[in-house]
């Protein structure tokens, strides 16, 4: 899932200061999980932005240009006479309701990663969407997302009782639970094995292409 | 690969020649001139092989390290051993570095991660780790062994320069250092400087584990220059803790209102417990020698080390 939160409130005012009436989008997939941009947190913001708000819908996933033609062609009228459009939902959504509606967009989330759930409200970064996964490598743990340091030979000297020198010691060293992991699966060959640097050009090179 | 490598540097001729080699360290700060890098290095040399030049440590925006390297040489006459770390440069900044390196004759380079930015001065720099310090000791091997950058593209001229790790005997738990080490050691590693060590046990077991590496290691040790200075490192770095009875010792030198006698009572803590540790390493373990950092400390040179 994408994880969001929201921005604080004094963020958003100052963003939509420059606008007048305001069109509300939520998202009813990702952000309503997180509790960041869904029906109940729609409805409270229009309460909070009171007269400004023109209007307000849910689209299913806003990420989708067909599902923001299904979810919003009910809603055309009140998206013209709009100045602007906040949309609580991830970067995604925000660019894509950008593209549907051809008005200015305002995010009202910032993004956060894509993640694993452990309950409402807790959840942790598990991929970086780097276009070339070694998971098979490494225990099914991803240091690129999980090492702060994103090391692809690790660990690094900074970390203490298999806790990280980033954060205060609070989070797990990725390359230690790697370890651990794969030596639970005997398969330690795999740690020690090297792995070459990374080619950032496959990623880059297709970044605009996949459909 | 490492014993096939020239030894290009006087570290690691000395080193292959069985001596018990002696390193210390010089820091550029946030300055835009090197006398006091320059008083430093002529202050230690009669003492080491070889000088360190830190770069950018704890994630603190300093002087870059590849121009004090070369003026220390330079003026000085003095060895050094050029650290670079992969967190403020990709691939190709540390090609370009390593080639200007070469022309400036420098001969040991040490190949390490850096701490993560969001310790240092500028939290808010991006980390870069294009490659990690494993990746950037095979782009060393590339341009040293092989003659060409890490993708393959011819170098014009030679690059010869010996090859340094990190190692962490603090680490705990400490087989995924080990085995990291291993790892670099089959790329192309020369020698091995550890962390700071206070801990006798520690850096024999470490020293055992990594033998079968046959990678020569230098253990780190840390003169602690004030009470201030061993209570900063005690709480700050990564890792490391200073033992209790010697923060204690500093602390009571620290009540000596007299500055000449405070600094005489804290080089009397530091020999009494320094002195025998060195001569432990260099009696029981097959260490290659000692890293001593004791960075603007230089008059602790003399009496710590003359014995070596």
């Amino acid at each position: 899932m994408i994880i969001t939160e929201k921005k604080a409130m004094e963020e958003i005012q100052e963003m939509i200061a420059p606008y007048g009436k305001l069109f509300i989008v939520g998202c009813g997939t990702c952000s309503t999980s997180c509790q960041t941009g869904g029906e109940d947190e729609v409805k409270e913001m229009t309460e909070k932005l009171g007269d400004r708000v023109a209007g307000w819908a849910m689209v299913e996933e806003p990420c989708d240009l067909r599902i923001n033609r299904r979810d919003l062609k009910a809603y055309k009228k009140q998206i013209a006479e709009s100045d602007a459009i906040l949309v609580m939902a991830c970067g995604a959504g925000v660019q894509t309701v950008g593209i549907y509606s051809d008005k200015i967009v305002l995010p009202a989330l910032n993004t956060l990663f894509i993640g694993e759930t452990e309950r409402l409200g807790k959840f942790h970064d598990m991929c970086r969407t780097c276009g070339d996964c070694i998971l098979d490598e490494t225990g099914g743990i991803c240091p690129l997302t999980r090492c702060a340091k994103g090391l692809l030979n690790g660990p690094c000297g900074g970390q203490v009782e298999g806790m990280c020198e980033v954060g205060d010691y609070e989070n797990e060293c990725a390359w230690v639970q790697i370890y651990d992991r794969l030596k639970e699966q005997d398969r330690l060959d795999l740690f020690t094995a090297f792995r070459p640097p990374r080619d950032f050009s496959k990623k880059t090179l297709k970044m605009h292409r996949y459909f | 690969m490492a014993d096939k490598r020239p030894a290009y540097s006087q570290l690691v001729k000395d080193i292959r020649a069985g001596k018990f080699v002696l390193t210390g360290e010089l820091e550029p700060e946030k300055v835009t001139g090197i006398e006091e890098i320059l008083v430093s290095a002529r202050a230690m040399k009669p003492y080491v092989i070889a000088a360190n030049v830190t770069d950018n440590p704890l994630a603190y925006a300093y002087m870059n390290s590849l121009v004090p390297s070369w003026k220390v040489q330079e003026e000085v006459g003095l060895e050094t051993v050029y650290q670079m770390t992969v967190r403020d440069r990709n691939r190709l900044a540390l090609t370009s570095d390593v080639l200007a390196a070469a022309y400036l004759g420098i001969r040991n380079i040490l190949a390490i991660s850096g701490d993560h930015t969001v310790l240092g001065d500028n939290k808010g720099a991006a980390s870069v780790y294009d490659l990690d310090s494993a990746q950037f000791v095979y782009l060393l091997h590339r341009m040293i062994d092989e003659g060409v950058d890490v993708a393959g593209n011819e170098i014009h001229g030679k690059v010869g320069i010996n090859v340094g790790i990190a190692g962490n005997p603090n680490a705990d738990p400490l087989m995924p250092e080990v085995l990291k080490i291993g790892r670099k050691t089959k790329l192309g590693a020369d020698f091995i400087q550890t962390q700071t060590m206070f801990d006798i046990d520690k850096t024999k077991e470490f020293l055992k584990e990594v033998e079968k590496y046959k990678c020569p290691t230098l253990i780190g040790v840390f003169p602690l220059k004030s009470y201030g200075i061993a209570d900063f490192f005690d709480r700050f770095i990564p890792g490391v803790s200073v033992p209790q009875e010697l923060l204690a010792s500093m602390k009571k030198a620290k009540e000596e209102p007299d500055k000449a006698k405070r600094s005489q009572l804290y080089d009397e803590v530091n020999l009494e417990f320094f002195r025998p540790f060195i001569k432990e390493i260099h009696k029981t373990t097959s260490a290659a020698g000692i890293h001593v950092m004791a960075v603007l400390y230089e008059r602790i040179f003399e009496p710590l080390l003359e014995a070596f």
